[in-house]
Formats: structure tokens, C-alpha cells, sequence
């Protein structure tokens, strides 16, 4: 019990370590408050008048997918902290302490939401001025937003254990862009899914962001009245399904990051 | 006196590379350890194992009279590391640097406060106390990082080149804050490239090379193993070289060196400072005009230099380059 709580101490006063960084470096609030921006406006003029999402206005479709890419990517932030801290041997002084083992990862982490939670609120806001509505309730769209950062959380983890294992920052901004880009792009983010075909309409189908996708559209009701989900299990119950990988995500990463960063050894 | 640091065979394999090869160490409560050797001879390696961060392939180690490997947190609670790299971040200020340290060792909020600005005072950091650490030179960031080694008044202290990269003047800022550390009781492991450091600041110095010890003393009867000092002096005139040669002869205990054109005279005698007041006097009497004269001691460089065939590689040390010049 005790340990529990140390974690939660520790855990605390790495978190305030990492979001005192917001204020200090300005390319992270630029990267945090702009890049959302960007996003939403980029692929609401530029596509959004472009492909027929089936009736529904497809800014209001593509809304869903830009919110779980752009959290996606916020996971990149866990992952290049580590390794800074790593290749600036902060994580010898840390190790050097008799601090809880798993905190500067909880820490990070839990840094991260912040940053996201950020983001989303930026994402919203401009969504809302180019006209992206939340149709359902008020209720459902809380559940919506931490469907997404829940998400992200467990994705922070995968992250921050590629931080731990690479040389520099640089490199798990590079290898991240090589996994998140395929993941956050073969999916039902940018265009419905009927119109990939074969394999990579099987994968996306199953990429667990597309479920994450289709369970913000739900619940913010961006779809079209007379949607029906493709007529597969993972799509058809898309909030358990995004449920099922996070438990499964954290189950075999924060083991394996806690791991890494006890026998981490930087330069 | 007990032992407050203890290693037994300590092996540390990278592949092919035997970063340590079965170093043996003990370190007696409240003395200084000078680890010495080059570039690549595994002082890191040895500090990072004893400072837990790191397992050895074979061999033991205690700290604090507590096993390195199994009982890491325990170790940790009797220590204080200074890494090799200032290990500070760069985006906080010194206040928050330490004051995080404290909060990590569970000093308390108020005693962790406290704490940080009690050390900036004594680092001569207040000033800069609470400015973000990016904007501090690199000897403010290393005393920051020392700063850091010392929050919860460590019983063991480990610092791994902790003057390398520093300007001399802040390298002598460090040694003097290091000694009065010392003074308190604190037991402190210290490696250096410097030889003129661990003279400086050891009680005993073992020195290694490709992670063995191959040598161990004082400075003192490192320097006697390697042979005593040495009279040099500097004549006026050429013509006074032989008179001078045979007043040497009375006091030299091994062969006089004489080099013609730049009329420098030694000669390795006994005794110390007094042999080379009754060589001075004895020339005195002789009328031989002396432009330069001194006692000169071995350095640990040449310690080194006997000990393995080379010299510390990555030595800066303005003697050495001096002495080189005079042997071309
Ligand atoms: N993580 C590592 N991986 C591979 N080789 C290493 C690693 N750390 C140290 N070494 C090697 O072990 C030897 C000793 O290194 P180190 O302990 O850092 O020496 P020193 O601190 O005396 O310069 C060197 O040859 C170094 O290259
Ligand atoms: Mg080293």
C-alpha cells in the first residue's frame, strides 16, 4: 500500500517537473496548441470538400478521425522525454534515488494527458468554428473525449518504452512517424472504409483506430442518420473493442517499460 | 575504521570489451578514493555499479556496509552521484532542480525547500538560483549537479570526473568545495583523468587500466615506487657545467644528467627539501651562478607512465606538455 502511494508521490513531482516544460519550451506549446489547428483546418478545406463521406458533411465525419491522429502522435511526447532524459542522464540521477521504480514512467505519462487533454480542447474549438457539432449529449461526449485520451494513455506506454530503447529523441520521432502513420492512415479516419480495398481494408477494419473512429462518431453523432457499421465485430462494438486493446496495451507494456527503464542504461 | 565501500572482483563485460576485469576496492569511513586511469579504463562502470545503476556480470560490492545487488534501495539511501555528464535539467531552475531531488527523497516539502536553498548558498548559486538552468555556464551546472548529490546528506559520495571539461578556475572552485565535504566525515569515491586531482584530493589512489587495478598507495609511495625527486637546476654559464656536475656528485644518489645547450643540470638525490638547501649553499661557495632550481617530485603522470608503458591519453595537464618539449 505504502508503494502505492510513493508511486503516486513520485509520480507527482516528476509530472509537475514535465508540465513546468510547457510554459518554458515554446516549440512544445507551439507543437501542442498549433499543430491541432492545423490539422482540423488542413483536412476540413483541403479533403473535406474533396470525398463523399455518404451523406454526412465530411468535415463533421473527418472531426472523429483528426481527434484520435492528433492523439496518437501526442503519444510521440512520452516516448521523445524519455529518451531525452535518458540521453541527458537524468535518468541516472533518478536511478541513483530512492524513488519509487515505476514513477518517472507513471510521471511521464501522466504528463501527457495534460498535453492532450490541451490539444483536444484547441481540436474542439476550432472544429466548432468551421462548423463540427456535437449531435448526442453532453454526457456522451465526455465519454467520447476519454475514450480518446484513454487511448492515448496506453499508447504513451508503448512510447515510452521505445524512448527508453533508442539513442535520442530524434529517433523515436522517426520511428513513431513510421508506425503512426500507417496505423493512423490505413483506417477509417480520412475516408470511409468501403473505399480501400482488400488487405488494407481487412486491416483497417481491425486497426484498433479505426474502432476508436467509429466510437467518437458515435458518440458525438457525426454519422449519418441511416449508417450502418460495416459488419464486422471489432466496428460493430467499437467502444469495447478500443476497451479490449488499451487493457491489452497497458498489460504488456507498462510491465515491459517499468523493465526497461530499471536496467536502462544511458551512455 | 570500518569500510563504507567494498568491491570484490567486480567484472563488467560489453561484448569483447572487459570494461572491468575484476577490480577489487575498499574504502575506509570518512577517507577519499581516487579511481585514476584514462579514457575507457572503466571508472564510470565501477561508479555506476556501485551507485546501483548498474549489475556486475561477477563479483560484489557493499556500500554502507549494504549489498549492491540485493538490497539496491538501501544503497541508495546512503548515497549521493555526480555522474560524469551534469546530470540537471535544463528547463528548471536550480531551485527546482534540488528542490525535486528533495521531494524524491521524501525530505518533506518544507525541509525539501529549505534544503535546495540552503546548498544554492553554499554552491554560490543563490543568485542564480531561479533562473532556468539553461542559461548557467558549465562549471555552475556541474556544482548544480554536485549540489544535487548532496540533498539528503549522503554518508557515501560518489563523483565521476566531476572537474573534466571545467575551466582551471572553476576546477579549483570544485576542489575546494570537495575538501570541505571531506572534512565533514563524508566518505567520497572520486575518479579522475587528472592526475594532479587525485594528488590533490586522495587519500589513497588506485590506479587502473583496462578494468584492472594496477596499482594501488598514496600518492606519496606511488610516487617512491616510481623513484624519488630529482634536483634540477640551470647554470649561468656552460663553463661552470663540470664544477656544478661534481658539487651534484657529493649529494646525487644516481647518475647526474647534464644537457650542454641548455645548461640544465639534475640529479636524484634523498632528502627532500634539505639536500637541495646544502646543494644551494655548496654552489654558493663555489661561485657557480644559478639561474633556476628546484625540487622536482615525480607526478602521478609519470606514475602512470612507469606503470604502463604509456601516458593518460586524455591529459591536458600543461606539465605534461612542457616535459614533452624539454625530451625532444
Ligand atoms: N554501455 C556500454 N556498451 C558497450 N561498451 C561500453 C559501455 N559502457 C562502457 N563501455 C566500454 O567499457 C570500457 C570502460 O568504459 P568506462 O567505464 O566508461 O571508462 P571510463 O569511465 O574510465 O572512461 C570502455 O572501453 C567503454 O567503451
Ligand atoms: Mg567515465
Amino acid at each position: 500500500m505504502t508503494e502505492v502511494l510513493d508511486v503516486f508521490a513520485d509520480g507527482a513531482v516528476v509530472t509537475k517537473r514535465n508540465l513546468i516544460k510547457i510554459i518554458r519550451v515554446p516549440e512544445v506549446l507551439v507543437w501542442v496548441l498549433i499543430s491541432p489547428i492545423m490539422f482540423v483546418l488542413l483536412f476540413g478545406y483541403v479533403f473535406g470538400s474533396a470525398i463523399d463521406a455518404g451523406g454526412v458533411s465530411y468535415r463533421e465525419f473527418l472531426m472523429g478521425g483528426i481527434f484520435v491522429q492528433t492523439v496518437v502522435f501526442g503519444a510521440t511526447f512520452t516516448g521523445a522525454g524519455m529518451a531525452e532524459d535518458m540521453q541527458k542522464g537524468i535518468i541516472d540521477r533518478f536511478r541513483s534515488l530512492p524513488m519509487s521504480r515505476s514513477a518517472v514512467l507513471f510521471g511521464r505519462t501522466a504528463s501527457d494527458i495534460v498535453y492532450n487533454v490541451l490539444s483536444i480542447v484547441i481540436m474542439a474549438g476550432t472544429g466548432l468554428l468551421i462548423g463540427w457539432r456535437v449531435r448526442t449529449s453532453i454526457l456522451e461526449a465526455l465519454a467520447g473525449f476519454a475514450l480518446l485520451l484513454l487511448f492515448s494513455y496506453a499508447f504513451s506506454w508503448v512510447m515510452g518504452y521505445i524512448g527508453l530503447l533508442v539513442p535520442s529523441p530524434e529517433v523515436v520521432n522517426n520511428a513513431s512517424f513510421m508506425v503512426i502513420m500507417p496505423l493512423t492512415f490505413v483506417a477509417n479516419t480520412f475516408v470511409p472504409l468501403e473505399s480501400l480495398p482488400g488487405v488494407l481494408r481487412t486491416f483497417a477494419e481491425w486497426n484498433p483506430v479505426s474502432a476508436v473512429a467509429q466510437a467518437v462518431r458515435e458518440l458525438f453523432g457525426n454519422l449519418p442518420a441511416d449508417y450502418v457499421a460495416p459488419d464486422v465485430w471489432s466496428l460493430q462494438n467499437p467502444v469495447l473493442y478500443t476497451l479490449i486493446w488499451v487493457a491489452i496495451i497497458l498489460a504488456i507494456f507498462v510491465p515491459l517499460a517499468v523493465r526497461q527503464y530499471k536496467r536502462a542504461a544511458s551512455r | 575504521m570500518t569500510d563504507m565501500i567494498r568491491a570484490n572482483g567486480l567484472v563488467k563485460h560489453y561484448g569483447e570489451v572487459k570494461a572491468l576485469d575484476g577490480l577489487d576496492l575498499a574504502v575506509p569511513e570518512g577517507t577519499v578514493l581516487g579511481l585514476l586511469g584514462p579514457n575507457g579504463a572503466g571508472k564510470t562502470t565501477a561508479v555506476r555499479i556501485l551507485a546501483t545503476l548498474l549489475e556486475p556480470d561477477a563479483g560484489s560490492a557493499e556500500v554502507a556496509g549494504i549489498d549492491v545487488v540485493a538490497d539496491p534501495d538501501g544503497v541508495r539511501k546512503q548515497i549521493g552521484l555526480s555522474g560524469q555528464y551534469a546530470a540537471v535539467d535544463e528547463h528548471l531552475t536550480g531551485f527546482e532542480n534540488l528542490d525535486m531531488i528533495g521531494r524524491l527523497y521524501r525530505l518533506g516539502r518544507k525541509a525539501s525547500r529549505l534544503r535546495a536553498r540552503e546548498l544554492l548558498e553554499r554552491f554560490d548559486l543563490s543568485e542564480a538560483g531561479d533562473r532556468p538552468v539553461k542559461t548557467y555556464s558549465g562549471g555552475m551546472q556541474r556544482r548544480l549537479d554536485l549540489a544535487g548529490a548532496l540533498v539528503a546528506e549522503p554518508v557515501v559520495l560518489f563523483l565521476d570526473e566531476p572537474t573534466t571539461g571545467l575551466d582551471p578556475r572553476s576546477r579549483t572552485e570544485s576542489w575546494k568545495v570537495i575538501r570541505e565535504l571531506v572534512k565533514e566525515g563524508t566518505t567520497l569515491l572520486l575518479t579522475t583523468q587528472y592526475l594532479e586531482e587525485a594528488d590533490h584530493l586522495a587519500d589513497d589512489i588506485v590506479v587502473i587500466d583496462l578494468g584492472n587495478a594496477i596499482a594501488r598507495g598514496t600518492s606519496d609511495q606511488l610516487k617512491t615506487q616510481v623513484g624519488g625527486e630529482r634536483v634540477e637546476l640551470v647554470v649561468e654559464s656552460t663553463s661552470d657545467l663540470a664544477r656544478t656536475e661534481a658539487v651534484l656528485a657529493e649529494f646525487a644518489v644516481g647518475d647526474i644528467q647534464v644537457e650542454t645547450h641548455s645548461r640544465h643540470v639534475s640529479a636524484p638525490v634523498s632528502g627532500g627539501a634539505d639536500a637541495l638547501i646544502r646543494t644551494l649553499r655548496r654552489l654558493d661557495e663555489n661561485a657557480i651562478k644559478v639561474l633556476d632550481v628546484g625540487l622536482r617530485r615525480p607526478t602521478l603522470d609519470d606514475v602512470f607512465l612507469e606503470l604502463t608503458g604509456h601516458a593518460a591519453e586524455a591529459d591536458t595537464d600543461g606539465a605534461d606538455k612542457e616535459r614533452e618539449m624539454i625530451s625532444q
